[in-house]
């Protein structure tokens, strides 16, 4: 009989937290990330959200990607391979940056640990290892892929540093925003960095798989009293949006993985220009196609962050320069309510002169009432993509 | 101040030299080896004897460059006899391509068929050859200038001019694998193995490989209008060449140092800002130009760090798997069937013998039996070697520079030893004549020469290696991707052989930049 249905018998791996999120979980709101289960949402995406904004969240972070990188070369290497300038992070630092191809294309972007002068972890979201040993000719330098060596979770929100001082972790107060720090606690090592996905004050930890159980009951016990709950994607999703961040393969394509090539962007073109440093020292990959296009003003469009009239969100909707839909401008990528900004928020790729914040535009919005679809033109306005920006994110 | 320095006097180096002098720039020449050259160059190879150390047949200068340089006055002499080519035989039989009777007696259709076909592929050559002298186009056609238009569409032009039924058949032909080229058109296995020798010189492939047809069409585009009309012994060897290009270069303005090997290209605000020699010394100049191989241009004079990755990668992937080594004996007399062989001599009797000679390679061992390319260059000028002793200078395929479980010092006896037996069958009583022998394999190509992989065309000439592909997609104008600096070797487009003809592109290429003013 098996045999029949042995290829349906489910295949994803399951992270070190998955008894404890699975024991959560309310129905089967499971995803895919990276071949893992992953938690979509747990009972109510609302009240995980508000636990991002206002107490302390829990997301399984373990899914990512990790390369470690070292070497004689690694610095340079890594030099070579980002646009930012390495020379400004400091040793047990965290930084967020994109690498591109020849043509500065954007490959990913993302989290790079620096841990001593020719240490570093990677996370990525997609595989990349063919990647980053082809930028590697030329330089001595090893990489490695430890996905599997660490897992961790996402402590976020307000209340997530009150968490940790309740769990015990000496100068968390200190730990300025993307800085490491590597501890032993009750004979166990733990790394946590103060870096997320919500753009609110939280906090990366990250433990050994075999302490995986034992950091979620501890974290979990400690932070009673702190309002701490588990979050889906879902809660995520709403929080990264008013945050500004960008999501591969839903902002963007990664130039890797991109079937077409004009659906390849830069990184000026998504928003983060401010991450390439065209006057660091040396050569990095896609430096003189950026240096060209940012002379030459040859950005096909950027993505800007846009507020709409109304409470719809308008994920996929074209922007018009009119009211009657003539001129097309482009397109939104994320979209959704901000519950906390009480505002209808979405990214949109449109020509740079539209990008400045005030700017108006027309967007055209189909959705869903009451089985029927229904169109509406509202007004919409260029604005700063990072909506939600509390002090405490740096505080 | 040196407006532009020349990496490598070899041929091309000089070309480019030379004619950056004409146009009024200070060129400094800075060649590593003791002499000018590179690999055009008449070595003593033992006390007495001199050889051409690697390409020992002229047939591709471009005849509008030994003009424009006047190479005939700096003691070049491009009027001597062409010679013609004779396949030996087993059994003491040959056949000359010059002599129908020769053919006629293995085959009379075949002796009626090879001139008509050789011509028909010849004009077929010459056809894609009218390219010679001109930049690849741009595979986005609408960035292109007005030159790069008009020699697209008289590139367009020539192909139509080659007539309906002869256009039909290039494309025909142009992927396929010259054994199958052969069958189409001969019957005899004599004429048909010389005609696959001819597809796969210099290649890594067999004759049953695709795209040695395509070799083949490029060996003959050499030999027609936009070479020299036929194959020549240069009197003095083919450092003759090499030293009527110098003179000419010098004589334009460019000044030639030699035993100054360049380490690597200096790099200043991403931009070419000189070189830096192995002593350390700077050389500087806003333009480098190199004479070198792809990769050791990309890789080694201006390093990854300071190239994209995608380039890097395709650079490195060039099929320059050097299959090829040279072997040249000192010969203190000529045995019966070598006597008064003034021209060319080929050892491929049949297809299959160059196939299972290739089956070794393709497998990384040396050929059991090597095909062989041999000319006696003592025979047309005797002050090669002393009086009455001759040079034989051989060509033997395949010797592979990838090779496996064995040591290049084994390869080196297994070509040699191989290529020894296989002539002695043809040529009875050579093995007793010779006196001593120097042999080449692409490591030593490679180690004396500079040649990456030993690949004597500075990278195989296959179709997706050639024309806009060459040396990569996007690096077609001689232009590498740090600003000032250029390729004028034959990695570049129409790459090898000693045509000069990338060279007089690279020129004009670097001058277009100088007159717009890119470039410092």
């Amino acid at each position: 009989m098996t045999a029949y249905v042995e290829h349906l018998t489910p295949f994803l791996r399951k992270t070190p937290f998955h008894p404890r999120i699975e024991a959560l979980m309310h129905g089967s709101h499971w995803m895919r990330w990276t071949g893992h289960y992953s938690p979509a949402a747990f009972e109510s995406v609302q009240s995980e959200y508000f636990t991002i904004r206002n107490g302390a969240s829990v997301y399984d972070v373990s899914p990512l990607i990790k390369y470690r990188i070292r070497g004689r070369q690694a610095a340079d290497y890594v030099n070579h391979l980002i646009t930012r300038d390495l020379s400004k992070i400091k040793p047990m630092h965290a930084f967020y940056t994109a690498w591109c191809q020849d043509d500065g294309m954007l490959v990913e972007e993302g989290t790079i640990f620096r841990f001593g002068e020719n240490d570093f972890l990677l996370n990525s979201a997609k595989d990349q290892l063919h990647w980053l040993e082809q930028v590697a000719y030329g330089f001595e330098v090893e990489i490695q892929e430890a996905s599997n060596e660490l897992c961790g979770l996402s402590l976020q929100g307000p209340q997530s540093r009150d968490v940790l001082r309740a769990f015990g972790i000496n100068g968390i107060d200190h730990l300025p925003r993307f800085g490491i720090l590597e501890l032993e606690l009750q004979g166990r090592w733990l790394r946590i960095d103060r870096a997320g996905f919500t753009g609110d004050l939280g906090y990366e930890i990250w433990v050994k798989p075999d302490d995986a159980l034992w950091l979620w009951d501890r974290l979990f016990e400690v932070g009673r009293d702190h309002k701490i709950a588990p979050i889906g994607a879902q809660a995520l999703e709403t929080a990264r949006i008013e945050a500004g961040f960008i999501l591969i393969d839903v902002d963007y394509s990664g130039a890797l993985h991109a079937l077409r090539p004009s659906n390849r962007m830069s990184p000026y073109e998504l928003g983060i220009g401010w991450t390439v440093n065209l006057n660091k020292e040396g050569y990095f990959v896609g430096k003189r196609a950026l240096k060209r296009e940012k002379e030459q003003g040859l950005s096909r469009y950027v993505l800007t962050g846009i507020e709409i009239e109304g409470r719809k969100p308008a994920p996929g909707s074209f922007l018009y320069a009119d009211r009657k839909g003539r001129r097309e401008l482009g397109l939104t990528t994320s979209a959704c309510w901000s519950p906390t900004l009480k505002k209808n928020i979405a990214f949109a790729r449109v020509p740079s002169a539209y990008a400045k914040p005030g700017t108006e535009m027309w967007i055209e919005i189909w959705y869903h009432k009451e089985h029927k679809i229904e169109r509406s033109m509202v007004r919409c306005r260029a604005a700063n993509r990072m909506f939600y920006d509390p002090p405490r994110k740096s505080a | 101040m040196t407006d532009a320095i020349i990496i490598g006097a070899g041929h091309n180096g000089l070309v480019t030299a030379a004619y950056l002098a004409k146009a009024g720039l200070k060129v400094k020449v800075l060649e590593g080896a003791p002499q000018v050259g590179g690999a055009a160059v008449t070595r003593e190879f033992v006390p007495g004897y001199q050889v051409s150390s690697v390409a020992h047949l002229l047939h591709a200068m471009h005849p509008t460059i030994a003009r424009d340089l006047n190479l005939a006055r700096y003691g070049l002499d491009l009027k001597a006899e062409r010679v013609s080519t004779r396949s030996l035989l087993p059994g003491g039989r040959s056949i000359d391509v010059g002599d129908a009777a020769s053919i006629a007696a293995l085959s009379r259709a075949d002796a009626e068929a090879y001139p008509v076909v050789m011509s028909r592929l010849a004009r077929m050559a010459d056809a894609l050859a009218s390219y010679a002298l001109h930049t690849p186009p741009r595979p986005d056609i609408a960035k292109m200038d007005w030159e790069g238009k008009l020699n697209l569409g008289k590139f367009a032009w020539a192909m139509r001019r080659l007539g309906r039924k002869d256009m039909l058949e290039l494309t025909r032909i142009l992927t396929m694998n010259v054994n199958d080229l052969a069958g189409d058109y001969f019957e005899s296995e004599a004429v048909r193995g010389l005609l696959c020798f001819e597809g796969v010189l210099g290649l890594a492939l067999g004759p049953r490989s695709p795209s040695t047809v395509f070799n083949l069409l490029y060996r003959l585009s050499s030999l027609g209008a936009n070479g020299q009309g036929g194959l020549l012994l240069p009197k003095g060897g083919m450092g003759a060449v090499t030293h009527a290009l110098a003179k000419a270069a010098q004589i334009a303005g460019a000044t030639i140092r030699t035993s100054a090997a360049v380490d690597h290209i200096l790099i200043e605000n991403d931009a070419a800002a000189g070189v830096v020699l192995s002593t350390g010394e700077e050389v500087r100049a806003p333009r480098v130009v190199s004479n070198a191989d792809p990769q050791r241009t990309a890789l080694q004079f201006i390093g990854p760090r300071n190239l994209d990755t995608m380039f890097v990668s395709r650079i490195r992937h060039m099929r320059m798997n050097g299959c090829t080594a040279k072997i040249h004996l000192a010969l203190d007399g000529l045995p019966e069937a070598l006597t008064d062989r003034r021209g060319r001599i080929v050892v491929a009797p049949r297809p299959d013998d160059i196939e299972r000679a290739y089956d070794c390679a393709k497998y990384g061992r040396v050929s059991d039996r090597p095909a062989l390319e041999l000319v006696i260059p003592t025979l047309s000028d005797p002050s090669l070697a002393p009086a009455g002793k001759h040079v034989a200078s051989i060509v033997a395929q395949y010797c592979p520079y990838r090779i496996r479980e064995t040591s290049v010092n084994e390869a080196r006896r297994q070509i040699g030893e191989r290529s020894l037996a296989v002539l002695e069958e043809v040529a009875p009583g050579i093995k007793q004549r010779v006196t001593a022998m120097e042999v080449l394999t692409p490591h030593d190509l490679e180690a004396q020469f500079g040649m990456s992989g030993g690949q004597w065309h500075h990278g195989e000439i296959t179709l997706d290696q050639v024309l806009f592909l060459r040396p990569a997609g996007q690096a077609q104008d001689y232009r590498m991707p740090v600003p000032g600096v250029y390729l004028c070797g034959a990695g570049a487009h129409p790459g090898g052989n000693i045509s000069g003809a990338p060279g007089y592109n690279a020129a004009r290429e670097i001058l277009k930049d100088v007159r717009a003013r890119r470039v410092a």
